[in-house]
């Protein structure tokens, strides 16, 4: 990681050097990667993706990596390094970038089958694959990478032990109080804790790991060990030179990183400071890095750039617990004193060292380390507020807005202050983090810091009086969606071609749109101006699934979706339904929804198998639009013998009152018939819960990838107060939430919440509740169903083709096979085609 | 298709082929802002009209899903750039030349460009 920083340093140097040649010569199989988020390998991310250096980072600057071949001697008298192949390169500058290796406590046995180090890609291949057929583990050693080794060993299923020899867990970044919170958290996660406890001997049986003696002689047994005991210096290769190295090993270095050779520089893990410490974190290493590099390109030493030493600040995450230890964290400072907030209950645990002048100096954090992204940056700072403000949880008190200083730096791995964040925003007309992320680097190390950069980003370009809200897109800058919606309602306009000619950014009267304001200006005028969505200039409008009345699938084929209200089908429906799918030769699945899917149907087929279903009495289910999806029901009161109301007729009945409902986002309701809550109402985006008095109406809830409940809007309504209060809570999200904003995110966004919504929509805080009741009695008054309509008009059949110049002939690219008695879609094996 | 007052002419959709121009369909059929397939000679084109009026026809297959759907996505504009979105994971491509605007190659490595075909609307 520390080579690739150094290669990133130095070809991004201005000047350029002239006839800069660069050659990598690495040990490892792979180009450098993301050491410190490793552990994410095992739940799943690739070596790819943790990959720093791709294909055209080497192509594009000329480097030369040579992969798989160390350097096996270095001859400094002639210049050159000999590799392990026997290859000999010659040198003007010769970085030494080799790292560590990790150490392994030579207790008897240490090199058992079974035994692994936590360093390389390869080493947690080798565990996983060990870890297939193990039941217990042992981690030795109690630091970070050992607790994450841990993390990692427990995902796989194996009862996990750790083993420190110190009495703490991460004695060197936290202190005892924290150690004791830590201990007590991860071992609720189900991982034992030995502190103060060394390895004696690996217990050998039949030529694999069978136990560990512990120093107190006791024996854990164990089908694996991994050995996470700190790390050393990867220094051999300097000492066989003759360079200088120190007494615990690590290659001398001066402030500039260079070793007593002037042609040979060493950075990382493998150098040894001028303050005497070999660093183990990459933030250091990235500075030696940016130090070295600064050498080379600017020949004399700049005494601006040097590095003489760095802090230990931590803060991570190890088995969800947050940890953070910054500064002196120990107190080791004269006359210091420790301000301490500690609640072994809810297992969290604050300490700040402040010194005798009132300077922040350190601190530790754990279980609720969100300080730290603050705190960090004020080490050595006058505390700008009482301490008790920094470390009480919210709850117990205001807790200030701290105002950091220019000088405070926010993004530690990249060494960036805060000045420099603002500069970007003001200089060079950054507006928001990724911007940022580009100007100054800050942010693309662990990301920590990432939320802090934005509230400065934020902060920055309020100050300057800048909009920082975003229109829709470009054709639409000045706008939100929201705001076109009300451009549209106050001025009457039915058509994007008005819309985008009068308000948008665009110039000329043909102005196009994109896949962005198309289809949002198209749900706007659906829910506005009622009309069905494929006439005229809207059908440019719609997405394809909106297009073609259908959801497009990953060959080229679409699935049908009938309504089936509430869940309740008759048996002759569900006869009809399976008819159609076997004449069809449809794939059918019955969906989370309650409703029934059939896939694999091609363009052609849609309106044919629409005119069976809409005889049969079925309607569109909406399953392709932004739009109301289902109402899931349970049984309720009819049938179940614990219901208090009748879940089956409300469901049906808010689903058929909200069919075709245009909204900014997919909308999903259900209703349970009492609070045992089958129908799961508490995730949805509206969900009604019988009471005995009445209904319980939930708001802003969902499932997907960011799950979450939704929140009681009202309580113990009577049906029509019920139907009052949806009506109005739905029309006031459709007309103010952004593009593709669910209600979920609606809620939390908007200013007042919750408390707001309600006073709008109960007790008519706005004044529009007429309004909002009008627009929904329209839409319920002028629903039609889309399939039926579109069937009834020759016109609009008439797209429903495979292609323009032949329709009856079918897709032949949309091809099946079967899987489970079923079809099952295949990809067109590739065609050539050539234009002319 | 005639008429009392005279036979109207109708203008067409024709694409050029190794030997000749095929025609499509009527210009008229061709929604402004969308597009339609066709198939000639085997292969499979995507015809588009943008707002303006102007045509471009561009090959059928989405070289990222490997779907024959481009035909299906909806047609913009990005700066000057006159675009269509593939309906499957939303690449724009560069209606004039096919390029991709997203991204250069597709997940197989091969250059992410949909094939051009000359097009031309003619009474």
């Amino acid at each position: 990681m520390v080579g690739q920083r150094f290669l990133e340093a130095l070809t991004e140097a201005e000047p350029r050097p002239p006839g800069l040649r660069i050659t990598v010569l690495a040990e490892e199989p792979r180009r450098a990667y993301d050491r410190v988020h490793l552990t994410s390998w095992f739940s799943g991310t690739t070596a790819e993706e943790l990959s720093l250096c791709d294909d055209a980072f080497a192509a594009e600057h000329g480097i030369d990596i040579r992969l798989g071949d160390p350097v096996e001697t270095i001859d400094r008298a002639a210049r050159t390094v000999t590799t392990r192949a026997g290859h000999t390169v010659g040198y003007d500058t010769l970085v030494l970038a080799t790292g560590s290796y990790p150490f392994v406590p030579p207790v008897p046995g240490h090199d058992t089958p079974g035994c692994f180090v936590y360093r390389t890609i390869e080493d947690l291949e080798a565990i996983k694959a060990a870890a297939e057929r193990a039941r217990v583990g042992v981690v030795v050693g109690g630091g970070l990478l050992g607790l994450e080794a841990a993390g990692a060993l427990t995902a796989m299923g194996l009862d996990t032990h750790v083993v420190e020899f110190a009495p703490r867990l991460m004695a060197l970044q936290i202190d005892d109080g924290g150690g004791r919170v830590l201990r007590r958290k991860i071992q609720d996660l189900g991982v034992t804790v030995h502190t103060d406890a060394g390895t004696r001997a690996i217990v050998d049986r039949a030529g694999r790991v069978a136990g560990m003696v512990l120093s107190d002689g006791t024996e854990l047994a164990t089908d694996l060990v991994v050995f996470s005991a700190g790390v050393r210096p990867r220094d051999r290769l300097a000492r066989a030179a003759g360079l200088a190295v120190g007494e615990r090993g690590g290659i001398v270095v001066d402030e500039y990183c260079r070793t007593d050779d002037p042609h040979v520089l060493a950075i990382g893990e493998c150098a040894l400071a001028v303050d005497g410490r070999v660093y183990g974190l990459v933030a250091p290493g990235y500075a030696m890095a940016e130090v070295a590099a600064r050498q080379l390109v600017a020949g004399p030493p700049d005494p601006d750039r040097t590095f003489t030493g760095a802090d230990l600040s931590t803060s991570l995450k190890l088995l969800g617990v947050d940890v953070a230890g910054f500064g002196d964290a120990h107190g080791v400072a004269e006359d210091c004193v420790e301000v301490l907030y500690s609640d072994p209950l809810a297992g969290v645990y604050k300490k700040l060292v402040i010194g005798a002048d009132g300077r922040l100096l350190g601190g530790v954090l754990v279980g609720d380390a969100e300080a730290y992204a603050q705190l960090r940056p004020l080490t050595g700072s006058p505390l700008p507020v009482p301490p008790e403000q920094l470390v009480l949880p919210a709850a117990a008190g205001p807790r200030g807005q701290l105002a950091l200083p220019d000088t405070a730096v926010v993004c530690s791995c990249h060494g960036v202050a805060k000045g420099t964040i603002r500069a970007a925003v003001t200089e060079h007309d950054v507006v928001d983090v990724p911007g940022v992320k580009r100007c100054t680097k800050a942010g693309t190390g662990c990301g920590g810091c990432v939320k802090l950069i934005g509230k400065i980003v934020t902060e920055e370009l309020a100050a300057a009086g800048i909009e920082t809200r975003r229109g829709l897109c470009e054709h639409f800058a000045r706008y939100t969606r929201a705001e076109l919606y009300e451009i549209v309602r106050v001025k009457g306009i039915g058509s994007f071609a008005r819309l985008i000619d009068e308000h948008g950014s665009a110039e000329g009267p043909d102005a196009d749109g994109c896949e962005v304001c198309k289809p949002a200006v198209g749900s706007i005028l659906a829910s506005l101006s009622g009309g069905h969505i494929l006439d005229g200039e809207q059908a440019a409008l719609q997405d394809t699934n909106d297009h073609f009345l259908a959801n497009l699938q990953r060959n080229g084929s679409y699935s049908v979706v009938p309504r089936i209200p509430g869940g309740e089908v008759t048996p002759e429906g569900l006869i009809t339904i399976g008819e159609i799918a076997r004449d069809f030769g449809l794939y059918t699945k019955i969906t989370g929804g309650q409703r029934i899917d059939m896939f694999g149907a091609t363009v052609d087929q849609l309106p044919s198998i629409w005119q069976r279903l809409v005889a049969a009495g079925f309607e569109s289910g909406h399953a392709y639009g932004k739009a109301l999806r289902t109402v899931k029901s349970c049984v309720g009161q009819t049938w179940c013998r614990y219901g208090v109301q009748d879940s089956v007729a409300l469901a049906i009945e808010l689903e058929l009152r909200y069919r075709g409902l245009r909204s900014p986002h997919k909308l999903k309701s259900a209703v349970s018939g009492c609070t045992r809550e089958c129908a799961e109402a508490q995730s949805k985006d509206f969900g009604v819960i019988a009471t005995a008095e009445g209904w319980n109406l939930y708001v802003g809830g969902n499932g997907g990838t960011t799950p979450r409940h939704a929140e009681l809007l009202a309580s113990d309504l009577d049906h029509d107060t019920l139907i009052r209060t949806i009506d109005r809570f739905l029309m006031l999200y459709i007309r103010t939430a952004d593009r593709l904003e669910r209600t979920a995110t609606w809620l939390t966004r908007i200013e007042g919440g919750l408390d707001h919504v309600r006073a709008v929509v109960m007790d008519d805080a706005l004044g529009i509740c007429a309004d909002l009741d009008e627009l929904m009695g329209r839409h319920v008054e002028t629903y039609e169903d889309e399939w039926a309509a579109t069937l009834a008009d020759p016109e609009r059949v008439r797209r429903f083709v495979s292609f323009a110049n032949a329709p009856g002939v079918p897709d032949p690219t949309v091809r099946f096979t079967a899987e489970r008695e079923q079809i099952k879609p295949v990809l067109f094996e590739r065609l050539e085609v050539r234009g002319r | 298709m005639t008429s009392t007052t005279g036979t109207a002419v109708e203008t067409t959709v024709e694409i050029a082929t190794g030997t000749g121009w095929v025609t499509i369909c009527p210009y008229d059929r061709l929604t402004p802002g969308r597009g339609v397939a066709a198939l000639i000679e085997g292969e499979q084109v995507a015809v588009f009209r943008t707002r303006a009026g102007e045509l471009y026809a561009l090959g059928n297959r989405d070289p990222f899903s490997g779907a024959y759907v481009m035909s299906r996505g909806i047609v913009g504009r990005r700066g000057e750039v006159p675009i269509v979105t593939s309906p499957m994971y939303q690449q724009a491509f560069d209606l004039r030349t096919g390029e991709c605007l997203d991204e250069a190659t597709t997940p197989d490595g091969t250059p992410a460009a949909l094939p051009t075909w000359r097009v031309r609307a003619r009474s």
